[in-house]
């Protein structure tokens, strides 16, 4: 490109500038040296930020600790009127009666939690396989945003719509299934939780980077060979984590079985029976007339950090299987 | 089809075995593998390739070269249509593979992916072991049995050249591997499924000059057996390594000749312009 004489008499004048200023540089020095000086509140700051952000971090742990904390403490409580053993071991919940053998309500909770599953994985896999590797951009635009909405329901909403609407289509199928059934309220805590297999699912398989597929392509491999045999197998880490996540998630949900899955402790894994989980003992203990400082006020503590015991394990299992299954790309 | 497969690996290794009637055969088929004509290819609105026409010949090396967007690469995935992975390509013209058409309906893209192979630009294996990663293929195409996978495994890395190099880690993640023996392993999964063709796109542009200078010889001592087809912007590695060279432009193919006639007397002004380094 060659220079037109106008242009070379811009840059010599800005030489010109230049050289003039070069006298004017001390002038800055002397700018930044003042600063300097003013600097001592902002470095006050600087040194102060740190310390309140730790602060914020610390809510969270604290709080953790705190709930730890009640929970053992409360726990310890009702231990010294019911033996642990017999909390553990004993097959019959009935409080108002004085039997506390906790094993229906846990067989309440992996009921509701298996078949919860056994809904999700499916379909929250193949809804992510779809919206990864199969989907449009245009599609996956509108997909995926649904897909979250549903998510954004209120667990009530979903109580409800077990009750009214998933119970009777079953009973249609299914005659003597009850009003209050395991099934139902199985099916919808399912429903509720495929998005965040779909969606955590999908962002593992997105982020599988292309030139993988392309490999597998380059060796004659048809769209699911790459899908099952490349895809999946990369991003397994990311689905099980999703998975581990989700199903953690179904353990500690209660609105839904609350409304939808009865109040009735009994140990059985007929999911047409109606049943009852931990948390949904803890709702009716905490919102009927169980006198404070009674045993079974005291028991709702000791269900809450089994419970807890169970979500902890979970997530637990989420970290080492997402660290165990890693394959690096 | 296990059975096939095995037979194909007997008469892989007779070959290898007489060597000097290969030679011969060699020298009697200076013929064409692939055959293309009028080729045209459109991203969306925006023409890539102009009416290219070019034979490739068998068990030789191609080189293709040109500066960068000059449609090189474009035209390489043509040749298995893995450039219609962008879903909004559209060609036209034709290209025979062993005198088939491979736009044709009848010939599965995936098959043609068996006979026509790719090696990548950056060294892409999977994150999985090394003998995973060679087996993948004939995995793929239904070979089950261990005995078989072990020998077809082997047999690539050899080919490949850098079995002495990994026999004994056999079953370590080829992430662990530098670049260069990442790239080989690439190659040796490409072998493993035996195509006639094999398609390299910048295969060294990622690697040190030492794993470079392994791969060139590696590709020298493929074409006794492969069709190459390699895209460089190294003139130098395009001199060095192929027997045929192609320069392309503004996607099109400007000249195509012998290497040695190309590099020492270019017929056009753009092809001079190009390997005298007055421009790309």
């Amino acid at each position: 490109m060659a220079v037109s004489p106008c242009l070379m008499d811009e840059r010599s004048l800005m030489m010109d500038k230049g050289l003039q200023s070069e006298g004017n540089m001390i002038d800055v020095q002397q700018m930044i040296e003042n600063n300097k000086k003013k600097k001592t509140f902002g470095e006050r700051i600087e040194k102060i930020i740190p310390f309140f952000l730790l602060l914020c971090a610390a809510v969270s742990v604290l709080t953790t600790l705190g709930i730890l904390f009640t929970l053992l403490r409360e726990s310890i409580g009702f231990f010294s009127d019911v033996s642990i053993v017999n909390f553990y071991t004993g097959t019959n919940w009935s409080p108002w009666s004085g039997e506390y053998g906790v094993a229906p309500l846990i067989g309440g909770t992996l009921l509701v939690t298996l078949i919860s599953t056994l809904v999700a994985v499916p379909l929250g896999l193949m809804a992510a396989i779809f919206l990864s590797e199969y989907a449009n951009d245009k599609v996956r635009r509108v997909i995926k945003p649904i897909l979250e909405v549903l998510a954004g329901i209120p667990t009530v909403v979903y109580g409800y719509f077990a009750l009214t609407f998933i119970t009777p289509m079953f009973q249609s199928i299914i005659p003597d299934l009850g009003i209050f059934n395991a099934l139902s309220a199985g099916v919808v805590v399912g429903i509720m939780i495929i998005p965040m297999v779909a969606s955590l699912s999908e962002d593992a398989m997105n982020s599988v980077p292309n030139a993988l597929r392309e490999g597998a392509y380059g060796l004659g491999a048809t769209k699911l060979e790459v899908v099952f045999k490349v895809v999946l197998p990369a991003a397994l880490s990311g689905i099980v984590a999703s998975i581990v996540l989700a199903i953690s998630r179904a353990i500690g949900e209660t609105m839904i079985v609350t409304i939808a899955a009865g109040a009735t402790p009994n140990l059985t894994f007929n999911p047409t029976e109606s049943i009852q989980t931990m948390t949904a003992f803890i709702v009716q203990a905490a919102t009927g007339d169980t006198t404070f400082g009674s045993t079974i006020y005291y028991s709702l503590y000791a269900v809450g950090m089994t419970l807890f015991v169970f979500t902890l394990v979970m997530n637990l299992i989420a970290q080492y299987i997402s660290r165990k299954f890693r394959e690096e790309y | 089809m296990s059975k096939v497969m095995e037979k194909k690996t007997n008469v892989r290794n007779e070959q290898t075995k007489k060597p000097e009637v290969k030679s011969e055969v060699n020298k009697e088929k200076a013929s064409s593998i692939i055959e293309v004509n009028d080729l045209n290819l459109w991203y969306g609105s925006d023409q890539a390739l102009y009416e290219v026409s070019m034979d490739i010949p068998q068990e030789r090396v191609t080189a293709i070269i040109g500066p960068s967007g000059c449609g090189k690469s474009t035209f390489l995935k043509t040749l298995n249509r893995m450039v219609e992975m962008v879903p909004i390509v559209k060609t036209s013209g034709s290209i025979k593979y062993r005198e088939q058409d491979i736009f044709s309906s009848k010939f599965k893209q995936e098959y043609l992916r068996t006979k026509v192979g790719m090696v990548f630009q950056k060294p892409n294996p999977f994150p999985k072991s090394i003998y995973d990663n060679v087996a993948y293929g004939p995995r793929i195409h239904g070979v089950k049995k261990k005995e078989i996978l072990d020998q077809i495994v082997e047999k690539s890395l050899k080919g490949a050249a850098i079995w002495d190099e990994l026999k004994d880690r056999l079953h370590e993640n080829a992430y662990g591997l530098s670049g260069g023996q990442q790239q080989r392993v690439c190659i040796a999964r490409a072998l493993a499924v035996e195509p006639d063709v094999i398609l390299m796109d910048e295969p060294t542009s990622a690697l040190d000059p030492i794993s470079t200078a392994k791969v060139e010889e590696l590709v020298q001592e493929l074409k006794e057996k492969y069709s190459i087809v390699i895209v460089t912007h190294n003139m130098q590695q395009a001199a060095r390594i192929s027997d045929k060279t192609a320069f392309f432009l503004n996607g099109e193919l400007i000249e195509y000749a012998d290497t040695d006639n190309l590099f020492q007397n270019p017929q056009d002004k753009r092809t001079e312009d190009y390997i005298t380094g007055r421009f790309g």
